[in-house]
């Protein structure tokens, strides 16, 4: 008896020093992560959708962004920790918070839905840690619910869809039918695309929005479109939606020209468009035929790593990375000097020249008006014109 | 809005209503025959629309994919008939519901490793490419050959249940198993084959549709509601309920758009709430 409580409380004292020693070297393994963090490295958070609608948009932003991080040789600098945004407003809140307090990372970037930057807007204002948009287009998050701690290096819904309103009216359309999913951004590109037209002397004859992920079959909504008699179709659809609604253009054989905000046919996904695609034309701020050295350099670096061309997602990924290094390299080592340092990046990247503009922290950069062309087979965008510098007005931003 | 405005929405509206039934025919079959709610129905559905993309793209041939992707997937429904849904028979509808909604989640990463994130697109048949002068409208040839397909299985599926002997089988085992079992029907031999053909009509469903609506990882999921819908509206495990159903739905759904558009994405349900108090068990339910 007594041996066996010897024996006993023997394995008790040996567990407990084992685990013990577990928890002493878990600690001193943290401290030595953390101290080495703290000495030269920047945390960043990677807050994008790889599940749900826009995973497609999710992975090539995070390739442009590894890529610039690549190429500058700067992988030792920057820590990137990967979260799931879900394309869900309230799991983007929860991870955006589990990335500041966790994690407890110096920057964050990211964010693909309009939705999730709406919800995180606050938190994001409140917690002071900077945040770099790499697609969402939200106009209030560089309008009205602009932030000191929010740059945006993608494209506001407005800012791509404005000049297209204009330029169309300019060059002929008279009469327009829009259609776009029933969301904020389906909302803002055509509220965007309506006043521009309307400005310029086009007239809007008749406007419908989608269930948002719903909406599988398009020909209802085209057969209104046609039997309106406009004189073209103005959509705005991303990502799956967009493919099957420029097949179902096609399938109808619709004689009304299709123009499109330019994610409609982006290069991400024409392929998988057809020659449904031919002809439609839209507005983009990258197309990937752009005939400057940065763009080659950039599709060279792009091809060599993934065997793909890049899309305008790849592009801002690339850009929210080359501007974050931009930061970093002008002072910028923690969350306040990383949040100054950030609106006054400027330089001429792959889709030519930008800066941030210092009133709304929005993004200033050319918009292209490209058609998409079949040529060897293959479908290619083939530029139109250029609007130089498009600019957003600050809509009631006051930082 | 003059009448050849109406016929093309008529046929919008038949060609959803198709799709919607080839979908939920073998649900329902497969719901009133062996008891069992299948939700992986639909990721069967997105494989056929991916496998059949793949097998296209090995052979260059529509048809080719048309005729092997339901093929294929009914030989993994048939690995599942006999890894999972055999041995999940008696454990009850929660445990039934909640393994086969694992299954979703599951087909939708194995999709996302085997296929990738972006959404592929389909080529239809060249003879099926263009639109075709069809009641005095122009119509996309393709649309035309989904609304006829829909028509021919419905057809097909309502010939062998009212006029054969294998449907006599069926709706002997529907009505009482115990007893069809008693009579010398081999029941769960007839339960594998009847399982098998949902699937394969889960296949061709996914397949048929890839050149409409492409494929995505969210397809199955996204197709789950209104294929829910319909069963429960036309009632569970009935033929003529799944026809109505379908029809009901996809008419609501293409007229709502055309009509009342800020509505539509309501109206089904509201139909389901009013079918649901209505007639809980559904419109035309089967007997048993």
């Amino acid at each position: 008896m007594e041996k066996y409580n010897l024996s006993y409380w023997g394995t008790i004292v040996k567990t407990i020093a084992t685990k013990l020693a577990l928890v002493t070297g878990l600690c001193l393994n943290l401290g030595f992560s953390m101290i080495s963090t703290a000495s030269a490295e920047t945390k960043v958070g990677l807050l994008l959708p790889y599940t749900g609608t826009y995973a497609a948009l999710g992975n090539a932003i995070t390739e442009g962004f590894e890529l610039a991080i690549e190429e500058a040789g700067r992988e030792d600098e920057f820590t990137v920790i990967v979260e799931d945004s879900e394309m869900k407003p309230p799991v983007g809140l929860a991870k955006a918070r589990k990335l500041v307090y966790q994690d407890e990372v110096d920057v964050i970037a990211g964010v693909v839905s309009s939705g999730v930057l709406g919800a995180m807007r606050d938190f994001i204002h409140q917690s002071q840690v900077p945040l770099i948009v790499a697609n969402a287009g939200n106009n209030l998050a560089t309008g009205e619910n602009c932030s000191p701690y929010i740059v945006r290096v993608s494209f506001s819904n407005g800012q791509i869809n404005r000049p297209m309103g204009t330029w169309l009216a300019e060059n002929g359309v008279k009469t327009i039918y829009t259609l776009a999913p029933d969301y904020a951004a389906g909302h803002q590109m055509i509220d965007a695309f309506t006043k521009a037209f309307t400005a310029a002397g086009g007239e809007v004859i008749g406007s419908e929005f989608t269930p948002f992920g719903q909406t599988k079959d398009f020909g209802p909504y085209l057969t209104n479109a046609q039997a309106s008699g406009a004189d073209g179709i103005f959509v705005f659809y991303a990502g799956g939606e967009a493919i099957n609604f420029v097949k179902q253009y096609g399938s109808f054989d619709i004689k009304t020209p299709l123009y499109g905000s330019g994610f409609l046919t982006s290069p991400l996904y024409v392929e998988a468009e057809g020659e449904a695609a031919i002809g439609v034309r839209a507005s983009l701020h990258y197309i990937p035929t752009l005939d400057t050295p940065e763009n080659k350099a950039f599709i060279k670096a792009f091809q060599a790593k993934y065997n793909a061309m890049p899309s305008e997602y790849a592009v801002q990924g690339y850009d929210a990375a080359l501007a974050l290094m931009a930061a970093v390299d002008n002072g910028g080592v923690d969350r306040a000097t990383l949040a100054a340092q950030l609106p006054r990046v400027s330089y001429v990247g792959p889709r030519g020249p930008l800066e941030i503009d210092p009133a709304t922290n929005n993004i200033v950069q050319n918009i292209y008006i490209y058609d998409t062309v079949m040529e060897n087979g293959v479908l290619t965008q083939k530029m139109i014109d250029t609007v130089p510098s498009v600019r957003d007005d600050a809509a009631g931003c006051q930082m | 809005m003059d009448l050849s405005f109406w016929i093309l929405q008529f046929l919008n509206a038949m060609q959803y209503s198709m799709l919607l039934f080839l979908l939920s025919i073998g649900l329902t079959v497969i719901f009133g025959l062996l008891h069992f709610v299948n939700l992986a129905h639909a990721s069967l559905y997105m494989m056929g629309a991916y496998i059949g993309i793949s097998v296209a793209a090995l052979t260059g041939s529509f048809w080719a994919a048309f005729f092997l992707a339901p093929v294929i997937v009914t030989l993994i429904g048939a690995m599942l008939y006999f890894t999972l849904i055999d041995r999940m028979r008696t454990a009850g509808p929660m445990n039934q519901v909640l393994v086969t909604f694992g299954l979703i989640f599951i087909f939708l990463d194995l999709v996302r490793m085997g296929w990738g994130d972006i959404a592929l697109g389909l080529d239809g048949p060249q003879s099926l490419s263009g639109t075709t002068r069809f009641l005095g409208v122009d119509y996309p040839a393709y649309r035309l050959f989904i609304i006829a397909l829909g028509l021919g299985v419905m057809t097909t599926m309502w010939f062998i249940l009212s006029r054969t002997q294998i449907g006599a089988m069926i709706r002997a085992s529907v009505e009482n198993t115990d007893m069809a079992a008693a009579m010398g029907i081999n029941v769960s031999t007839l339960f594998f084959l009847v399982f098998c053909f949902g699937c394969a009509l889960a296949g061709l469903a996914g397949v048929a549709a890839a050149p409409i609506l492409s494929a995505t990882t969210t397809m199955g999921i996204t197709i789950l509601i209104p294929t829910l819908i319909v069963v429960v509206i036309g009632g569970l495990g009935s033929l003529e309920g799944a026809i109505a159903g379908s029809i009901i739905i996809g008419f609501m759904e293409t007229f709502g758009a055309v009509m009342i558009p800020s509505f539509s994405a309501v109206l089904t349900y509201v139909l389901l709430a009013v079918v649901l108090i209505w007639r809980p068990q559904g419109l035309i339910p089967a007997r048993g």
